[in-house]
């Protein structure tokens, strides 16, 4: 049985990524981990006529590529499981469009890069799909546009504030191949601890965050020690520490294993002015699936869990002074080299 | 809604959390802003008054005319820095210095504009230009008709006890 305590997956028929890709925008091309992105755009319209079709064209890139690299053609993969920030999740459906691949569209804002995954592992653990795809996505200026003000308004964003990546990740999750493996997830529950402050997700997602990682160590009856590194996705500095402070108040031994945020990885504080830091289901899918699954690789670390976190708020939600609803996804990868 | 009647429809827990957010989150530094709005406004200020002198010397325009060009050619460059992307860079760094003198309406009103130009002339540009450039006209008529209005009160008594 896949099912195990109550909100985890343990894959048994040893799922793995297969295939994997990254593709980010200039401002990330500047960033720390510029070495690690399959292609980094020098345009932030990608040459396209709209911001919204620049980010449909990440979302494809990405896809393509990460199905290239697993040497397949986008003919052999059976399902094709993503998600965005826009609304109605137009990019990954106009990309679904153009794949042409069964498609099941996701939305869990910025934790949709764990949820895909998670789902995608689900879906060939279980032995319903030889390949699937899971890609997520996000685009700085149409999530600007939609969450927040017009990109060019002079608007003074606070130190808590931060930084939407323009970027997407794929995954071919395969149950043949090499790669590494993904053999455990956790589904989170949706958290809200009644923030309102839009310009302040990193506070309102921690909780979502911790939550998840509570119930992943009580599912698996494991510790942190048994990862050697733990990322959140995108809570950057004011969340981060906030969760810190929390699994501590919780008494989660944190000290045991390496625990990081892929938000404040991608960006450069000293001469990237993005306050907290990154956010956007674009920042843990780049992080993931271009840094961190090639340290793997290196041989960096063996174990990993990555926790996506997200806010699932709208734009008419927050006018209209509702709190801000929170969720966290937590996937494991392993890989030993022999994978 | 008042802050008193927010924090009872809170449970315990999320008071308890809030608590704890609040004390992590770094605080806006007002005071530093105020003094980066000081002197960006003043600037901004300093540069129109210098185009109104230039109009008053060069243009034979009276210190009462002058005004309406001088208000044009701040507009035109807030909106030539709006639209080369500079504008929003230097407001991060000013606040309120840019956003309120004449050229931080202008800023408004262009970048939704640029922003909603791929949703069509009329629907996009036309329907969206007001978006947050809307609400300062709409209360800003509001308050103008209030202020009158009471001005005209006063006025009225005035005038009344004098005669």
């Amino acid at each position: 049985m896949t099912l195990r305590g109550h909100q985890s997956w343990i894959f048994e028929n040893k799922p793995r990524i297969f295939g994997s890709a990254s593709v980010v925008g200039p401002f990330e091309g500047q960033g720390p981990l510029a070495n690690d992105f399959d292609i980094i755009h020098g345009d932030l319209m990608l040459g396209q006529s709209t911001w919204e079709k620049a980010e449909n064209k990440l979302i494809e890139e990405a896809a393509k590529i990460a199905i290239e690299s697993a040497g397949l053609t986008k003919e052999q993969i059976q399902f094709y499981v993503g998600g965005d920030l826009l609304n109605q999740i137009i990019s990954s459906s106009f990309a679904a469009r153009t794949l042409s691949i069964p498609y099941l569209g996701v939305f869990g804002a910025c934790s949709t890069s764990m949820e895909s995954l998670a789902l995608a592992s689900l879906i060939v653990n279980s032995g319903s799909a030889h390949y699937a795809l899971a890609v997520t996505g996000s685009h700085n200026a149409t999530a600007e546009k939609q969450f927040r003000y017009p990109t060019e308004y002079g608007s003074q964003k606070p130190p808590t504030a931060q930084y939407t990546v323009t970027g997407a990740g794929a995954a071919v999750v395969s149950k043949h191949g090499e790669g590494p493996l993904i053999t455990s997830a956790t589904i989170g529950r949706v958290i809200d601890m009644g923030i309102t402050d839009p310009f302040n997700m990193g506070a309102a997602m921690a909780p979502a965050a911790v939550d998840t990682i509570q119930a992943h160590f009580r599912d698996l009856r494991i510790e942190p020690g048994h990862y050697d590194l733990i990322v959140t996705g995108d809570l950057a500095k004011v969340g981060y520490e906030i969760a810190s402070e929390l699994l501590k108040k919780h008494h989660i031994p944190m000290n045991q294993t390496d625990f990081r945020d892929c938000g404040m990885m991608i960006y450069d504080y000293e001469n990237q002015s993005v306050q907290a830091g990154a956010s956007g289901c674009g920042c843990s899918a780049t992080v993931t699936y271009g840094h961190l699954l090639k340290q793997l690789r290196a041989g960096t670390w063996k174990r990993i869990l990555v926790v996506a976190t997200g806010a699932l708020l709208s734009p008419i939600s927050y006018q209209q002074g509702e709190s801000i609803p929170c969720i966290a996804h937590a996937v494991s990868i392993e890989y030993d080299g022999t994978n | 809604m008042s802050e008193k009647q927010k924090k009872q429809k809170l449970t315990p827990v999320q008071q308890e959390y809030q608590a704890l957010a609040k004390r992590i989150e770094p605080k806006r530094t007002t005071f530093k802003n105020c003094v980066r709005a000081f002197l960006s406004g003043g600037i901004i200020c300093l540069i129109g008054e210098c185009i109104t002198k230039a109009f008053i010397t060069w243009g034979g325009f009276t210190e009462k005319t002058a005004g309406n060009p001088t208000v044009a050619i701040m507009v035109l460059l807030s909106v030539i820095l709006t639209s080369f992307g500079v504008y929003d860079k230097i407001a991060q760094w000013a606040g309120a210095g840019t956003a309120v003198p004449v050229t931080g309406f202008a800023n408004s009103m262009a970048s939704a504009a640029i922003e909603h130009r791929s949703e069509g002339v009329v629907l996009g540009v036309g329907g969206q230009m007001f978006k947050v450039a809307g609400p300062v006209i709409v209360f800003g008529t509001v308050a103008a008709f209030i202020v009158g209005i009471v001005h005209m009160i006063l006025q009225f008594n005035g005038t009344g006890a004098g005669s």
